[in-house]
């Protein structure tokens, strides 16, 4: 029987309900917590998140999560950030002046690109559902990470304002196209990893991720 | 060419347990359990769902906690719940029940700061400006609260744009004359709101056959559209809509 045990991090914001049950859903047992002790021994930790970064951010900090998590992840344990959690994990945040991240993967957070490369004007937030594409700079494969068993005709549904931009290309495994511009979508660094879209909302792909998750 | 997909969304109106449908917001007939019916159009690859409690304004409390928590254990796409929400706390309770964004009217009609403070306190994505709008003349329409039965004497190209200054991140635009009517979209009403804001809007109402879809998005300019009595009838069915959009030459998700 394989261990799937995964602890979501309760920060006091968002729709942690969705996440849980994607999770639930490929057989996971859950826990919901933000109880320091918990979240250290877990085996795999989700880092959810909507709003605004500076927010979470300091719902982080009050609770001393930040060292806690550099101490996780050093540990080795597989951490997924989603959505606004995924842009915790890079240095610093340029939404609303600059913010402090998580910098557990370099890398900075911007504002999506309001001009398609067309010239016309983006609607902002970037709401939908969007195909995933592979870097074109270098070759990356998707197998052993969430992305195993996706494919780039595979649309998956994100809702954002801003962007998780790594500074080293190895790190950035997918992005899509908004605009023609690149966005970032799934990131990683070793156990590190984050994705911009919601897994837990984008049908049987975004299952399939979360399982994928549960098997590292 | 459009640069994202047209959202398809599956819209169903709630009276207390049940899902139910009208004509112009009014007469409403039960159609069945939204559970069911939420399963079935997830499984049919609906982009999105909606749920509205459309008595909930004048009665209070709704059930539609209880229906979106449930709903949430078997739909993995995102659902948008409104009807009767009135302040912050109702919108945290929505949220937590597994709502991804809330859609409101009546009490942004009264009380327009309760935009602002939806997206400031969970970001603007969240915050869907409900507009049931009914036509005037041949340029205006007057926007209406209460599912349609009370009359505001606001403009609603300019109730849109004041949305959006107050932070709303989407507009749910409901034809109060082509609801129920299976007659098409009223595509002046989506035009002139889509040229006047810069966020997504998702039409409502009036979507008769699968030909409406394209008057809806390609002359009107929608982002997203909003289904309910073509699906629940059965006089249509989702994969059905998305091979016409496609052959139509519409960008919509692909699904399997």
């Amino acid at each position: 029987m394989i261990n799937k045990e995964v602890t979501i991090i309760d920060y006091g914001v968002g729709n942690l309900l969705s996440v849980r049950r994607g999770l639930e859903y490929n057989n996971a047992s859950v826990s919901v917590t933000g109880d320091p002790e918990q979240i250290l021994n877990s085996d795999r930790l989700v880092l959810p998140g909507v709003g605004a970064f500076a927010n979470g951010m300091n719902e982080l900090i009050k609770r001393d999560f930040v060292s806690l998590l550099s101490e996780i992840a050093l540990k080795g344990t597989p951490i997924l950030g989603i959505c606004l959690g995924m842009q915790f994990l890079l240095d610093k945040s340029e939404e609303f002046g600059s913010t402090d991240g998580l910098g557990l993967i370099p890398g900075t957070v911007q504002a999506i690109p309001s001009m398609a490369q067309d010239g016309q004007k983006l609607k902002i937030p970037h709401i939908g559902w969007s195909n995933l594409i592979k870097p074109k700079e270098q070759n990356i494969s998707w197998s052993g990470s969430i992305l195993e068993g996706a494919n780039e005709s595979d649309a998956l549904y994100f809702v954002h304002s801003f962007m998780a931009q790594p500074n080293n290309p190895d790190h950035l495994l997918a992005g899509c196209l908004y605009g023609g511009n690149f966005i970032p979508a799934v990131i990683q660094s070793e156990n590190i990893m984050g994705c911009q879209f919601h897994p837990e909302k984008s049908g049987k792909v975004g299952l399939k991720m979360l399982s994928n998750f549960l098997e590292m | 060419m459009k640069h994202k997909k047209v959202r398809l969304i599956s819209r169903l109106d709630i009276k207390g347990p049940n899902l139910i449908k009208g004509i112009h917001l009014e007469g409403l007939r039960v159609i069945g359990d939204p559970q069911e019916y939420a399963k079935k159009y997830y499984a049919q690859g609906a982009d999105e769902l909606i749920y509205i409690d459309i008595v909930a304004s004048l009665y209070g409390r709704s059930k539609l906690p209880e229906i979106v928590s449930r709903t949430v254990e078997e739909v993995f796409v995102p659902l948008t719940v409104g009807g009767g929400i009135r302040n912050l706390d109702d919108v945290t309770e929505l949220l937590r029940a597994g709502a991804d964004k809330v859609a409101i009217n009546t009490a942004a009609v009264q009380r327009p700061q309760l935009i602002n403070e939806v997206s400031r306190k969970f970001g603007s994505q969240c915050m869907v400006l409900s507009i049931e709008a009914k036509k005037q003349s041949n340029d205006s329409w007057e926007v209406y609260t209460d599912s349609g039965r009370e009359k505001t004497g606001i403009d609603a190209i300019d109730w849109a744009k004041e949305g959006v200054i107050q932070g709303a991140g989407e507009i749910l635009l409901t034809s109060i004359d082509a609801e129920g009517t299976r007659k098409g979209f009223d595509i002046e009403l989506i035009k002139s709101i889509t040229q006047a804001v810069n966020i997504p809007v998702i039409a409502s109402g009036g979507m008769g056959e699968q030909a409406h879809l394209e008057d809806a998005i390609e002359l009107g300019d929608a982002d997203a559209i909003a289904m309910a009595d073509i699906l629940h009838y059965e006089r249509s069915s989702i994969p059905m809509i998305r091979d016409a959009a496609k052959k139509a030459g519409i960008n919509v998700r692909d699904h399997d």
